[in-house]
């Protein structure tokens, strides 16, 4: 029988590899001006391995690669505590209209009103929202956001004489791994506080870790076991008595649109993700955005620039402005302004009663996958759950399959996995967001999905260790990846 | 079933400490490697650094998380698992030999007593089965 060889693509070679000396991607007309000198030897490097292929066999590779992707736009993504909604494409299309995608960032204000516009209105809608007025749009991202708002507590304190002391931040074990980073880098040292039993927190043991040491309080709104605790109005209070701010991670707002606001129920300020509820795109797709709103009485305090108002004249001017008391910038120029275009598109396409139809929506999706599947996998927490439902693997552990294997044997299955071993409280955990986005069938296959897999666990569980069987590629050595990191291809580690 | 060897002494965050005279040797359990998964990176305290008991002395990260070490005893850091820290997977599959972690002099025999046995540690162990979190 003749040797076929694979197909180019099929051989999985990257691209320095399929590199042949001397082919090129374009065809240079004949030079017709003076050649230049080159500049000083030492400024050159003597090695730059790029790769020598056609156009096509690169437009090939990436093309091909890009069919190996899984996107929102190519299935159900339930990656907990995400917010993985559908992106609506005419988002794209308005924030590459030339008046917003052709701006340069240091035109002059008279001549970019409009963008100036959209980012005061969307202050205004976000502030609106959060229940806290003070809004600064330009971070990148809710961990930036996180770390603005440790900044603000800090100048806080500090601005009330206050600062020395106060230099604890407290944080609940169930919280986002980013809370307890964003304070530490802000200088302050982190204090974990206990859930409870049915998975809020525990108010004796957040009462005894308050001292006037303490000068605020990070609190994920609805949890990451996505319940909704409901003493968050008592711990506000309580956290206040003893002269702390109690700082509100946003991103599973989504559960809580239009119905709770952040600044009604104590808190003083909070992150939202544009990026998850407001359904920018997301990870790969990004960037992100985070926004911080905060209370009046912290506005001053902002990360520059905020866009203010000024009456007067045939019309309003809008001008991008450093709070008085700014902790400063964080990001260059307005953030990432596209995000910003598609998130006030998202606000304005479904105006408030759409909004409460997101996060209706959402939580009807999670409660109706924690009820078909209560019976094969363990909940952490047996309640109505909020924009997401936690199980608990350990009855599939018990059969030799864990939570990682689940998530791997769900990609034979065609579905992105579910976040796992998170929340750290939770043993194998599985954090399961279907978003408002998805059908009823889509979730039924997705629940026929795991139903068969728990099936599996009893009846092969081999099958379930060895996923992924139909992915790209198979069990990744995740393990060695970590231990052994190669960074950098060189043709030496080529085999 | 997790080994819970007889002669150590454990704390409910999952270290164990042996006395060899003077010194303290400190590690994980065989429950702790096992819940991580594999560990891929250890921070622990330099020589000389003081331990005091329950407070973190290092973080170990697994490819699921990156979690503290408490230490179970107060001391002094006289020596680091050097081996363990080139070959982290020493931890796995040797957590109360080949994969300890630190020793530690100048201890207080008596915070001994604050300590878990091996059967109390069994039974916290069982505990932790039937609860899920």
């Amino acid at each position: 029988m003749a040797l076929i060889p694979d197909s180019v693509e099929a051989t999985r070679l990257l691209l320095m590899e399929r590199s042949r000396p001397g082919r090129r991607g374009s065809t240079l007309p004949a030079l017709d001006v003076p050649a230049a000198p080159l500049p000083e030897k030492r400024f050159l490097r003597r090695e730059l391995p790029l790769p020598e292929v056609s156009e096509g066999e690169l437009v090939r590779y990436f093309t091909h690669l890009s069919h190996l992707n899984y996107a929102v736009d190519t299935g159900f993504y339930p990656l907990g505590s995400c917010t993985m909604k559908y992106n609506p494409k005419w988002h794209d299309e308005a924030a590459s209209l030339p008046g917003f995608s052709q701006l340069h960032p240091r035109q002059d204000a008279l001549q970019a009103q409009g963008a100036l516009r959209l980012i005061w209105e969307l202050q205004q809608m976000l502030g609106e929202i959060a229940g806290l007025p003070g809004c600064s749009t330009a971070l990148a991202a809710g961990a930036q956001a996180e770390l603005a708002g440790m900044l603000i507590a800090r100048a806080y304190h500090r601005a009330r004489g206050d600062g020395g002391r106060r230099r604890t931040v407290l944080v609940p074990d169930s919280a986002h791994g980013t809370n307890p980073a964003s304070a530490a880098m802000a200088g302050f040292q982190v204090v974990t506080v206990r859930s409870n039993a049915h998975g809020d927190m525990d108010l004796e043991a957040l009462r005894s870790a308050l001292s006037p040491q303490v000068a605020g309080m990070m609190l994920t709104m609805p949890t990451t076991l996505g319940l909704f605790d409901a003493h968050v109005q008592e711990v506000c209070r309580i956290v206040h008595q003893a002269g702390a701010l109690v700082y509100g991670d946003g991103a599973n707002l989504n559960a809580i649109l239009g119905r709770a606001r952040y600044g009604d129920l104590g808190f003083d300020m909070v992150h939202l993700n544009l990026h998850k509820t407001f359904s920018t795109p997301h990870g790969g797709g990004g960037p992100g955005a985070g926004v911080l709103c905060v209370s009046q009485e912290l506005a001053p305090l902002l990360p520059a620039p905020v866009v203010a108002r000024y009456e007067g004249g045939s019309r309003p001017l809008f001008e991008a402005v450093t709070p008085p008391q700014s902790i400063g910038r964080l990001h260059g120029f307005f953030g990432n302004f596209g995000i910003l275009v598609r998130a006030y598109c998202y606000i304005r396409s479904l105006g408030e009663a759409g909004l409460l139809q997101v996060s209706a929506n959402a939580v009807l999706n999670a409660n109706y996958l924690r009820v078909r599947l209560r019976s094969a996998y363990r909940l952490a927490y047996d309640r109505p759950c909020m924009h997401e439902a936690v199980f608990s693997a350990t009855e599939q552990k018990a059969r030799g399959v864990r939570a990682l294997d689940i998530a791997k044997r769900l990609i034979d299955y065609g579905f992105y996995p579910p976040t796992i071993y998170f929340p750290l409280i939770v043993d194998e955990a599985l954090m399961i967001e279907p978003t408002e986005s998805e059908s009823k069938e889509t979730l039924d296959s997705f629940i026929a999905a795991l139903l068969a897999i728990d099936r599996e666990s009893k009846e092969s569980p081999a099958t379930v260790r060895d996923a992924p069987r139909r992915a790209p590629v198979r069990r990744l050595d995740e393990t060695t990846a970590a231990r052994r990191p190669v960074l950098r291809w060189s043709p030496a580690r080529e085999h | 079933m997790a080994k819970v060897p007889s002669e150590l002494r454990y704390s409910k965050e999952h270290e164990w400490v042996k006395l060899e005279g003077a010194t303290a040797v400190m590690g994980i359990t065989d429950y702790a490697q096992a819940e991580l998964g594999d560990v891929v990176y250890l921070n622990l305290p330099p020589k000389g650094t003081a331990l005091v008991q329950s407070h973190k002395m290092g973080e170990i990260e697994s490819v699921k998380a990156v979690s503290d070490l408490f230490a179970p005893v107060s001391g002094v850091v006289a020596e680091v698992n050097q081996a363990a820290i080139d070959s982290p997977e020493l931890v796995n599959k040797d957590p109360f030999g080949g994969g300890w972690l630190v020793k530690a002099t100048g201890i207080e025999p008596g915070e001994l007593a604050n300590l878990l046995t091996a059967a109390a540690y069994e039974s916290f162990l069982e505990g932790l089965a039937t609860s899920g979190h």
